[in-house]
């Protein structure tokens, strides 16, 4: 349950980057700019934290990785395949994002539709669409609640089911907003547990920050619309004076210094 | 259906009427009830065939009276009009325990109570014996539009989860001395419900949001089959077709 599967992304070394975002620029209808120039790229297997304050605009550079928006300048790919009009469906296959409320995420009747809905838009069915499900389910631990609703289920389970609609989409990059927020202590190990294990590229959107430390070797600090730094995530958590200067701050009593790098 | 929560008006059982394709029940109680609805309501006896047909059916799928009696109570507002009206209506009159009460108004109440009695217990063995969730692919088996399943699929879905909101917030209000007594305080009811509203609003942005991030192009993929063979017609036939008998042969005796 460590992370000895885990893959970095400096030991695999691909040929293409799972995510290359490069000079993304983005200003809301209302005039209100968000991004100013956002430079990122994930390699495979990497797991990568994304860290900043709140309305430093990660949510926003979030919704272009998968065409929600669309970039003003600048460009996204996902494996070599840009984020356009036309390979939409296609990134939406490879960029799964799992979204901050899992009573967003989850929208169906039941918990096997619900991961059924992703792969089922690919066009699977049948046999190979349930394999897909029972997989996916059995990846967070959630196969035996396939048939529950998602409302009666406990705030970490509906957050683990969350994850499990897109890994049964078989994503090249799991994408997660907040994956910490409203998880109990023993919901959080158990979620942290789930997604060491595993083998896909992740970028964590958080302001958790020892969450960063314990998932995620490498982070990156997005303030203001651009990537203000970014190195391994024990350095950047132990530079106090980077920290205050993005409004993020260490819980009290966590020292990242006394923990060894992941 | 593996065991776990379901709703609370589906009771889990395993007999031939949970069994059955849920667009026949469907068919067969809007069948039922509208031959239920056209029968002479003088003739005391077709309700009394009605009633047992529909005591065969609970006792098959294992459905207790004291839980349809239960939740017959829905049904209460209804026999208050009912029984308004054999005091209120004209014609004839006729003496009943020293009340002066219309014969015609009498003979009213007891079309009203009797075939919305009969209606409200055929609903109530549907919905005890058939998941919510069924039932929605049951209508769209029925070639019910796909965007009003959607839509009913959705509030199936999240009434709970706005219902916990509405909730949360009258506690918020109570907690900060709140009391409801009278118009006065209509004000701060109507900005929750407005907060709400938009609460909603943007929670359904917030899905939308989510499904076209895995997909979704503007129809649902149809993941459970339900469909259904001639037998479990034929089977789910046998209700209205007794109804109609009956009806038929009240109408010839009248």
């Amino acid at each position: 349950m460590t992370g000895a599967q885990q893959v970095d992304g400096a030991d695999v070394g691909a040929a293409v980057a799972s995510l290359a975002v490069h000079q993304l620029a983005f200003a809301y209808p209302d005039g209100h700019q968000a991004l100013f120039g956002v430079d990122l790229s994930i390699n495979r297997g990497e797991r990568v934290a994304l860290l900043g304050p709140n309305g430093a605009g990660k949510t926003t550079l979030v919704l272009h990785l998968n065409g929600i928006l669309t970039a003003g300048h600048g460009t996204v790919t996902v494996a070599g395949l840009p984020v356009n009009r036309e390979n939409m469906r296609e990134i939406r296959r490879r960029v799964g994002v799992v979204f901050q409320d899992p009573d967003d995420q989850l929208f169906m009747p039941t918990v096997r539709e619900d991961v059924a809905f992703g792969p089922a838009n690919l066009g699977l069915r049948g046999d190979e669409l349930d394999a897909r499900v029972r997989h996916a389910l059995d990846q967070v631990g959630m196969l035996a609640f396939v048939d529950r609703r998602p409302h009666h289920l406990s705030y970490g389970q509906r957050r683990r089911v969350a994850v499990a609609t897109v890994l049964a989409m078989r994503p090249e990059i799991l994408v997660l907003d907040e994956p910490s927020s409203n998880l109990d202590p023993a919901s959080r190990r158990e979620l942290a547990e789930i997604l060491l294990d595993l083998e896909v590229t992740t970028l964590m959107v958080t302001h958790d920050l020892p969450y960063a430390m314990e998932l995620c070797p490498r982070s990156v600090i997005l303030d203001e619309g651009v990537i203000a730094a970014s190195g391994p995530t024990r350095e950047l958590l132990c530079d106090g004076e980077l920290l205050r200067s993005h409004r993020l701050e260490l819980p009290f009593g966590f020292d990242p210094a006394s923990l060894p790098a992941r | 259906m593996s065991a776990g929560h379901t709703h609370e008006l589906y009771r889990p059982a395993d007999t031939p009427v949970h069994h059955l394709p849920p667009q026949c029940k469907l068919v067969a109680v809007l069948v039922f009830v509208l031959v239920v609805v056209a029968t002479p309501r003088d003739q005391f006896w077709a309700f009394a065939v009605y009633a047992l047909a529909l005591c065969a059916v609970a006792a098959v799928a294992h459905v207790p009276a004291g839980v349809v009696v239960r939740r017959m109570t829905v049904e209460l507002p209804f026999v208050a009009f009912a029984l308004l009206l054999p005091f209120v209506a004209s014609g004839e009159r006729v003496d009943v325990l020293g009340l002066s009460l219309s014969a015609h108004g009498l003979l009213g109440a007891w079309n009203v109570l009797a075939k919305g009695t009969i209606g409200v217990v055929a609903s109530i063995l549907l919905a005890a014996t058939t998941e919510p969730r069924t039932l929605l692919l049951g209508l769209e088996r029925l070639n019910m539009p796909a965007l009003i399943v959607q839509i009913m699929s959705f509030m199936f879905r999240y009434a709970e989860v706005i219902t916990g909101e509405m909730h949360r917030m009258r506690i918020a209000r109570e907690s900060r001395g709140f009391q409801a007594r009278d118009l006065r305080q209509l004000r701060a009811v109507a900005q929750s419900a407005g907060a709400l509203f938009i609460r909603s609003y943007e929670r359904g942005e917030r899905v939308h949001l989510a499904m076209l991030s895995r997909g979704y192009a503007g129809s649902m993929p149809v993941v459970v089959d339900v469909r259904a063979g001639a037998a479990q017609w034929g089977a789910a036939g046998l209700l209205p077709l007794v109804a109609l008998v009956v009806a038929v042969t009240a109408w010839s005796l009248k």
